[in-house]
């Protein structure tokens, strides 16, 4: 535990990065899954294609969209934001599914009193299929979350540093600790972006709980 | 950039020889499946006994959430510093490298086979036992066919998994396409890394795509909706 200890600093720092390099995609993944989930679930016709065209970019493994994307986008290979770009591509792929899913869970009946109430389609989208998709939009989210956490970590080996360099470190150097520092820090950071997006659904779900409350 | 790349896949000299594109991609294949192989074995028949009992339902809803979260490039370098010194040659990474594969491929399968079992519709399998079927009919001839493209999701993220993984794995020693990668980043030859990097994509894409073939073809039509009574 002495290494720990000497270099709580790093590990902090590297931890900053790293809820930065995966946290900063969810968000933008989920504001790209957001409209193309809508598209999938507005024309039938293109759910199978959004589906399938999310799906196929999901299959790339991380170290070579890592090593490709700053050769299609121009950027230095040590750029942070290959690996933003990077992580993104793979949360909107897993998201795109669940948000249709999500509005697609939404009760027929609501839609329908929504629109009988004079609900045009925009507000109708925003103040009414939203919000009762986000227990299931929540659940894709959390998804994506903790296989970020997880992924982001290899970008150690194209030189970004995150709570991965400790796993390169210590493989280098022959020397355990780095690496079960590292492992547990990922893992506690995963249960921290968990804990958060599950902070986050409670309060956008108050009526979830409503029933509970009056019993 | 993109022409230096195709220069380097069509040298007809980057296909032969030992660290050759073709032998590459045999070990790559080889690791993989040995690795889904042995996962399956164990998930398929634990995953199907619980979602038909019921029995250790928690144990698996834990235990793949918290795999998820684990790194497996850290946990790749655990193995082999704590697991290779305990062999000599060759084996020394490999059998390290080749356990954290099927430790990553457990997870995925054993959560779609559970899963599917889980979610067959009640009625099915009343109606099964309703017919005279004891518990182990029900389960081959109801449960697992209905199961199946449940199943088959969890093997193909299995799979999905252990090729991106068997990549990094490059990185502690073993064979396969990653070796392109791992040796091109180390003398920044870029033309050979992003090459290797569009292999393992293709290889990537080419495998899921036949996985969602045999899906298709084993699938029942009674399922997916593609019968038709005419």
């Amino acid at each position: 535990m002495t290494w720990f200890w000497g270099h709580l600093g790093d590990v902090l720092d590297l931890a900053v990065q790293h809820i930065y390099l995966a946290g900063v995609p969810l968000i933008l993944g989920l504001l790209i899954a957001l409209p193309l989930g809508w598209l999938a679930r507005r024309y039938r016709g293109l759910y199978p294609l959004l589906i399938m065209g999310t799906g196929l970019l999901y299959t790339i493994p991380s170290l070579a969209l890592f090593i490709l994307l700053p050769l299609l986008l121009g950027t230095h290979v040590l750029d942070p934001t290959n690996v933003v770009i990077a992580m993104t591509i793979y949360t909107v792929a897993l998201l795109v599914r669940t948000v249709a899913d999500g509005l697609g869970s939404v009760p027929d009946d609501v839609n329908q009193s929504a629109t009988a109430m004079g609900y045009k389609r925009g507000r109708r989208f925003i103040s009414i299929e939203l919000p009762l998709a986000v227990p299931v939009i929540s659940a894709g989210l959390r998804v994506a979350a903790v296989s970020n956490v997880s992924i982001v970590s290899v970008a150690a080996l194209i030189g970004v540093a995150q709570l991965g360099s400790l796993f390169t470190d210590g493989f280098n150097r022959n020397f355990l600790e780095p690496i079960i520092v590292g492992v547990i820090a990922c893992v506690l950071l995963a249960l921290l972006f968990d804990v958060a997006i599950l902070g986050v659904t409670r309060l956008a779900t108050p009526w979830q709980r409503a029933g509970k409350a009056a019993s | 950039m993109i022409n230096r790349i195709l220069a380097w896949l069509t040298d007809g000299a980057h296909w032969q020889g030992d660290d050759g594109i073709l032998r590459r991609l045999a070990e790559h294949l080889g690791y993989s499946l040995t690795a889904l192989l042995i996962a399956a074995l164990i998930a398929i028949p634990l995953g199907l006994y619980i979602g038909h009992t019921g029995r250790g339902r928690f144990l698996v809803v834990n235990l793949v959430g918290a795999a998820r979260a684990i790194p497996s490039l850290g946990l790749l370098f655990l193995a082999v510093l704590w697991l290779g010194p305990k062999f000599s040659g060759d084996i020394a990474f490999l059998a390290p490298a080749g356990l954290v594969l099927v430790v990553l491929a457990i997870p995925p399968i054993l959560s779609g086979a559970y899963a599917g079992v889980e979610g067959v519709e009640p009625d099915a399998r009343d109606a099964a036992k309703g017919m005279g079927m004891r518990g182990p009919q029900v389960l081959r001839h109801v449960e697992i066919p209905c199961a199946l493209p449940l199943i088959m999701s969890g093997i193909r993220s299995a799979t999905l998994q252990v090729i991106a993984t068997a990549t990094i794995a490059a990185v502690v020693g073993l064979g396969g396409l990653g070796r392109f990668l791992i040796d091109g980043l180390a003398v920044r030859d870029t033309p050979q890394t992003a090459s290797g990097a569009v292999l393992v994509a293709v290889l990537a894409l080419i495998v899921d795509l036949l996985l969602a073939l045999v899906q298709r073809s084993i699938v029942s039509r009674g399922l997916t909706g593609r019968y038709r009574t005419v």
